[in-house]
């Protein structure tokens, strides 16, 4: 591989000890993906916040020890505790401690701490065309697909490592051969108001995750004009059901405006066909639940977005929820300090509707025992809750959230998916 | 007899043991406990087996980026398997394996097989993974239960 002579004064350890151990480690993921050289990347999301246990405390406070800086705007995606609420919930305290080491270790090294899973919703979005080293499954796909910056899959770990070398091996989809798309997904028959419906789009990337696997889908029969907290949703079901770091939807996306440009030319290596039975089959498998026994909503994976709140809250104006089922939304600081300044969380507390910022239900362990029934309308926490949570789970739309909420039981709209 | 299969090294190392085999890749976060090397994700066809000490064979990975820091602390709690075989590059585990030998001096041997070396694997085998890539297999004493070939 051809290293600069930047690079190899990063790897020699002329930058510091904290740089060598980040360049040496790059440059072996490049050796072993076959990458020739390295290139700059200009902005990094940093994933390896989320507190797992010794191991990723142990790898942060080296880092820092070492006098770890990055080289580069860096935004932090979610911890593994809300730094100033976590005693109002279930987290031990030996694990608030050790997920606010982890936390002081990254900010240390000099990131904005953003703590959200969402930071393509803030002032750190990145623009179209601009290399960038994301880590957080869900920021990736959208950053890609929806933003048109360029970044691969950055697992935990290698993040930072990017972020402090702003060198990354120049492979994959920084480069714009391999942004094409590879298959083709037709939809068959689904109703417009299907596909304005917000969890159509849910439901549409765990079968996209599914069918894609690895590779790039192309989208395209969508008469819709989705929202973008509907393709956030999307992203986020197809980088949890499969490793989709990037889609086009033809006539939606930035690299996609028509299917000749989504393919680059290049005509699919397979072409799919989504009908109404296999999202209804989907959305049913996204529910594990049986009965109408219900313990809390939970919403807000990825975090909740302004528009997001300004949704919830006339569904919500008025009404409280029944005592015996709680109600949560999982933000960030930022998000829901404007949702304040909109003056749209007052309907939420007079609901009894409670918001957890810096982390989510799935990144702490905030959650009584008691909570074994949660209802959402996020197609990741209903992808992953059952293994992380050991939690059953009920899939519904944002206004079936609420029903249910108000009446302390599971009540579903299924109207529109009977069409 | 042993079956002898020569994979293309993706992290060197040598590793033994019974293997356990699905045509389903997995995320960690969410698919793996680290505290005990149990498969969790319930919609997983190896959900409740323990992959610990055992050589891990699946496609790739998917889901997460929290994949890597699963395996890392799985490493350090002595609950990871004994080795992966994939049927790509997953740059997930390869990055897992690296940062396992730097922090703790214990990389996870990986080796990438093609399709059709892969189809060829069972689960309950027992396996020895050689430097070089080179796969050593022999049956296994008991059957594997069909829930496991899926």
């Amino acid at each position: 591989m051809h290293l600069t002579d930047h690079d190899r004064a990063l790897l020699s350890g002329d930058c510091g000890p904290a740089a060598r151990m980040a360049m040496s480690i790059i440059v072996r993921m490049g050796e072993i993906q076959g990458a020739t050289e390295l290139l700059d990347i200009s902005q990094a999301h940093i994933d390896s916040t989320i507190y797992m246990g010794e191991a990723g405390l142990e790898f942060a406070e080296r880092l820092a020890k070492l006098g770890a800086k990055v080289a580069v705007p860096s935004s932090l995606n979610v911890s593994g505790l809300d730094e100033c609420h976590w005693r109002e919930w279930s987290v031990p305290e030996d694990w608030a401690s050790k997920a606010q080491r982890q936390m002081v270790a990254y900010h240390s090294m000099g990131c904005v701490p953003t703590w959200t899973c969402a930071p393509y919703q803030t002032s750190m979005a990145p623009k179209f065309g601009q290399q960038i080293a994301w880590g957080e499954s869900n920021a990736i796909v959208f950053a890609n697909s929806v933003i048109g910056a360029r970044t691969e899959r950055y697992p935990d770990l290698l993040d930072i490592c990017a972020a402090i070398t702003a060198r990354v091996p120049a492979l994959g989809l920084h480069l714009t051969e391999n942004r094409a798309g590879q298959l083709l997904i037709r939809l068959k028959d689904v109703p417009l108001a299907v596909q304005q419906d917000d969890a159509f789009y849910s439901v549409l990337g765990l079968l996209l995750g599914r069918l894609a696997g690895q590779r790039i889908p192309v989208i395209d029969g969508l008469e819709a004009v989705p929202a973008e907290d509907q393709l956030k949703a999307l992203g986020a079901a197809a980088a949890s059901s499969g490793a989709v770091a990037l889609f086009h939807i033809v006539g939606v996306t930035p690299e996609a405006p028509t299917l000749d440009a989504a393919f680059q030319g290049r005509a699919p290596l397979e072409e799919h066909t989504i009908t109404m039975q296999q999202l209804r089959d989907a959305r049913r498998e996204l529910t594990t639940a049986a009965g109408t026994k219900l313990d809390m909503v939970v919403l807000g994976s990825p975090h909740f977005s302004l528009a997001e709140f300004r949704q919830l809250a006339p569904l919500l104006e008025g009404k409280q929820r029944h005592q015996d089922v709680q109600f949560l939304v999982t933000t960030s600081r930022i998000m829901r300090d404007l949702a304040g300044q909109a003056g749209v969380l007052a309907p939420l507390e007079a609901f009894g509707a409670r918001i957890t910022v810096d982390t989510c239900v799935l990144a702490t362990p905030m959650l009584p025992k008691s909570i074994k029934v949660l209802m959402t309308n996020s197609g990741k926490y209903a992808h992953y809750a059952p293994g992380l949570l050991s939690t059953q789970m009920v899939f519904g739309s944002m206004a079936d959230c609420v029903d249910s909420a108000v009446q302390g039981r599971v009540v579903r709209d299924d109207s529109l998916w009977q069409m | 007899m042993a079956d002898v299969m020569e994979g293309r090294v993706i992290v060197e190392g040598e590793a033994e043991g019974e293997l356990l085999v699905s045509s389903q890749p997995l995320s960690f976060w969410g698919g793996y406990d680290h505290q005990t090397g149990e498969i969790i994700d319930r919609r997983h066809p190896l959900s409740g087996q323990i992959a610990r000490g055992r050589i891990l064979a699946i496609p790739n990975t998917v889901g997460s980026s929290t994949t890597t820091a699963v395996l890392l602390e799985a490493v350090r709690a002595g609950t990871a398997p004994a080795a992966f075989l994939t049927t790509c590059t997953d740059s997930f585990l390869a990055l897992a394996s690296i940062v396992a030998g730097e922090m703790y001096n214990r990389p996870i041997p990986i080796v990438a097989l093609s399709l059709e070396q892969f189809k060829k694997l069972e689960s309950g085998a027992h396996v020895t993974i050689g430097k070089a890539g080179t796969l050593l297999l022999n049956p296994g004493s008991r059957p594997a239960p069909a829930a496991l070939l899926g």
